[in-house]
């Protein structure tokens, strides 16, 4: 595969460019993109360096579009992705339930702004259950909710090897701050870091002649019998269920003989690991837990976090009135632990605002 | 060098952002951790526009705070704004340019202090610079970055149009150095912080 | 009396016969006329035939060429996408007047605008036939529907979309618009045609509007519907080329 970035390279950057520059070197063919903020510097950045490079680019009507488009191309064999944020995030789910119908590795990079309607342009993390689990459909989505523009490039590149490899579509889900902060990450050719490239293929438009060597393809959407949809969902359920293990992220600290602990994702988890650290210093015993994929969620990593610490208390910190806490109960429902949450809707959380609530509850 | 966390904040083409992208560049650059996030909301089409910038040499956690240990506010609008980002480890700077209700300063602060950045801007030096004025007295103030480091980052950024008229890089740098200097006469002066 | 078999389109996909249209109904004319200009372009092993929601779905597996179903009028983006991915390929969207004129309008407009190089076939039956004969954009005044059961009244519902008349004025040169009837084949057959050469030659956006049948919601007999067609269509929606590209220039 070509060669982007060369040797590693340490790059000052904001979080959109982060996002073109990765999907630049995981070999993405082509965006297709509606201007939202705050996502809009992912396709600013895209445009000036995809020429250079011969991808493609396309600025669509609407979201709708966008993603419809992407479909298309990823139909056609080609690494397609897009990116939105809250109103185009809720247009996009129209294809993204076509992506995950027809298993399309669609990759869909998301910038959560404040919701519901317009809200906010600048935060939050209200769009988790419309990513995780929006559309018509059962959810059969992969979401890496990432927290350091570190990982908004390795995640990108994840993100479109995994979509390729399990052919569900896969989320990038990031936020407005993540968006426009700059920090400082590492770049590098994901194949120097021995990362398999997964190569795309087409579901149309495939080799062979038809009628002589292959049958014609005729990608189906639409049944006519509720068995025959019924066969499909269980089977793609029961795939999507049993490729969950090999997908499922986490990151578990200070958790063993933690008294509380403090479940957060995205850049929330950023505080919380501030704030654990200081609570320790204090002789509180508090654990951190963060799911890095909240589709598939790690709910027996979760399970036997909350079994080994013995904890009494979890406390969901979120930007948003309790998304990520419908979420986690769901997943470990049957747990006797104690949860609190911090909801703090479309504002960013800080260490100090989970070290005031924790001791408030211990 | 431990976290230090500054609120910037002016009237929306004050160049505000620039001078956060100029320091962070340069603090990036001595392999300082650093993030700024710019408060980019509607208010980023005329209103006051501030910019959230942290260095330190351990990993930073959220990128957003609640309280500064330097709060600059470069209008009489971005005073009210960010009085509530100041308490009682906080230097709070204001541009003594501008008519504001003193009432908008903050309750709490470790030390409040005017600098005449707009005046020396229009009289000494040229309006467009006052911004960059700024960048040297945060570096006066906190010591964030080296002066060379500031300057390199500045040509950085600002290498077209130092290739078009030379002279501005002069001029830039000047401004840089009076502001440095303004900065640090002002915390000698030891203005009281109860008015 | 010896019965002449009309021939089948080589492009047709013969397990999938006979297909699933309502007695009457003008899709298998229209896609009949479709299957003769793919085989007489020679574009089998090339074609990505797309087909929308509506009526139009039950193409889906109609060609022995490739093939995807969309949404509802999402027809057009998922070609525009095709396209710009594999410009070798030869896309055909295939939709109802619903799906192009009103829910999809925003892309039909658009690409029209920026003259992608994909041919969409709209059919015009003046009804959203598959949901059970609702008024669509192209309902014509005073004409009953399932929403408009005392007549379309224009003064409330606004008068019939004309759409190739709209897209030729959208358009830039290179684009290829036209509008076809099921009654008359042989120019059906050449418009349709057209419309595919005009892509293959990369000229632009080509579009045609196909005039066609639906007794099952018309709740016509054989001779009500042709007349329908023939004279209240026809009279408000006028057949032939508006724009074409073709025979001009060097090309």
């Amino acid at each position: 595969m070509e060669k982007i970035i060369g040797e590693p390279k340490k790059a000052f950057m904001t979080g959109n460019e982060t996002v073109a520059w990765a999907c630049l070197a995981a070999g993405a063919d082509i965006m297709f993109g509606y201007p939202i903020t705050p996502q809009n510097e992912v396709m600013h950045y895209w445009t000036r360096l995809a020429p250079k490079y011969n991808r493609g680019f396309l600025q669509t009507e609407d979201e709708l579009s966008a993603g419809f488009t992407t479909c298309g191309a990823v139909q056609a064999g080609k690494k397609a992705f897009t990116a939105t944020a809250g109103p185009g995030n809720v247009l996009m789910q129209e294809p993204f339930g076509m992506a995950e119908a027809m298993r399309l590795p669609v990759l869909s990079i998301i910038q959560q702004r404040g919701g519901p309607s317009s809200g906010t342009v600048v935060y939050s993390q209200q769009e988790v259950t419309l990513t995780t689990y929006g559309g018509n459909g059962e959810g059969h989505r992969i979401v890496y909710s990432t927290a350091t523009h570190q990982e908004i490039y390795d995640y990108v590149i994840k993100g479109f090897n995994i979509a390729w490899k399990y052919r569900f579509p896969t989320f990038v889900l990031g936020d407005g701050y993540q968006a426009k902060m700059r920090e400082p990450l590492e770049m590098y050719d994901p194949e120097d870091k021995g990362i398999e490239i997964i190569k795309p293929y087409p579901l149309i438009g495939i080799p062979g002649n038809i009628g002589e060597s292959r049958e014609p393809q005729h990608l189906c959407n639409i049944y006519s019998l509720e068995e025959e949809l019924y066969e499909v969902l269980m089977k793609v359920s029961a795939e999507y269920e049993a490729i969950s293990p090999e997908i499922v992220e986490f990151e578990a600290r200070y958790c063993e003989d933690a008294d509380i602990i403090i479940i957060s994702h995205g850049v929330v988890s950023r505080a919380a690991d501030d704030a654990v650290k200081i609570l320790r210093a204090q002789g509180i015993k508090a654990g951190y837990f963060r799911p890095i994929t909240l589709r598939p969620f790690p709910q027996q990593q979760l399970r036997d976090v909350i079994a080994q610490s013995g904890a009494e208390h979890l406390l969901i910190a979120e930007s948003a009135y309790g998304q990520l806490e419908r979420l986690t109960k769901q997943e470990i429902y049957g747990e006797t632990v104690k949860i609190d949450n911090l909801f703090m809707p479309g504002v960013g959380i800080i260490d100090y605002d989970i070290i005031k609530k924790v001791k408030s509850i211990i | 060098m431990s976290l230090i966390r500054i609120a910037l904040a002016g009237e929306g083409g004050q160049g505000v952002q620039s001078v956060a992208e100029i320091l962070t560049e340069a603090a990036y650059n001595e392999n300082q951790q650093t993030i700024y996030i710019p408060n980019f909301g509607l208010e980023q089409r005329g209103g006051v526009s501030i910019a959230f910038i942290q260095f330190s040499d351990k990993r930073i956690g959220a990128p957003k705070f609640n309280k500064a240990d330097v709060v600059i506010a470069l209008s009489g609008r971005a005073v009210g704004r960010t009085a509530g980002y100041s308490d009682e480890n906080t230097l709070f700077v204001y541009d003594s340019g501008f008519d504001f209700d003193k009432e908008d300063l903050p309750q709490q602060a470790k030390k409040i202090i005017a600098i005449p950045a707009v005046d020396t801007a229009n009289q000494k030096l040229h309006p467009k610079v006052f911004n960059i004025i700024i960048m040297g007295a945060v570096i006066g103030l906190t010591n964030v970055v080296s002066f060379e480091a500031a300057k390199e980052a500045l040509e950085h950024k600002l290498a077209y149009k130092f290739e078009k008229d030379p002279s501005l890089r002069e001029l830039n740098f000047k401004a840089m150095e009076i502001g440095k200097q303004m900065a640090e006469k002002s915390l000698q002066e030891e203005v009281d912080n109860n008015d | 009396m010896e019965m002449l078999a009309p021939a089948t389109p080589k492009s047709w996909y013969l397990p999938s016969k006979p297909h699933k249209f309502c007695p009457g109904c003008g899709h298998g004319i229209t896609l009949k006329a479709l299957g003769e200009a793919i085989d007489e372009l020679g574009i089998q092993q090339e074609t990505i035939f797309g087909c929308d929601i509506g009526c139009s779905l039950l193409a889906w597996n109609f060609f022995a060429c490739d093939s995807t179903q969309t949404h509802h009028g999402r027809t057009t983006p998922v070609m525009v996408g095709i396209k710009r991915a594999r410009p070798e390929l030869i896309t055909i969207g295939y939709m109802g007047d619903g799906g192009g004129y009103s829910i999809g309008s925003q892309h039909l407009l658009n690409s029209a605008v920026r003259n992608e190089k994909v041919t969409l076939i709209l059919v015009n039956n003046t009804n959203y036939g598959m949901t059970g004969g609702q008024m669509a954009p192209t309902t014509l005044p005073g004409q009953i529907t399932e929403t408009s059961p005392y007549g379309r009244d224009p003064e409330s519902t606004g008068y019939p979309t004309r759409g190739p008349e709209f897209i030729a004025e959208l358009t830039p040169e290179g684009a290829y618009v036209a509008r076809a009837t099921v009654s008359k084949y042989k120019q059906l057959r050449r418009l349709i045609r057209n419309a595919i050469r005009n892509q293959i030659e990369g000229n632009g956006f080509s579009f045609v509007e196909v005039l066609s049948t639906c007794p099952t919601n018309w709740r016509t007999n054989a001779n009500q519907t042709w007349n329908f067609l023939e004279e209240k269509m026809e009279q408000y929606f006028p057949v032939g080329e508006i724009k074409s590209p073709l025979g001009k220039g060097d090309k």
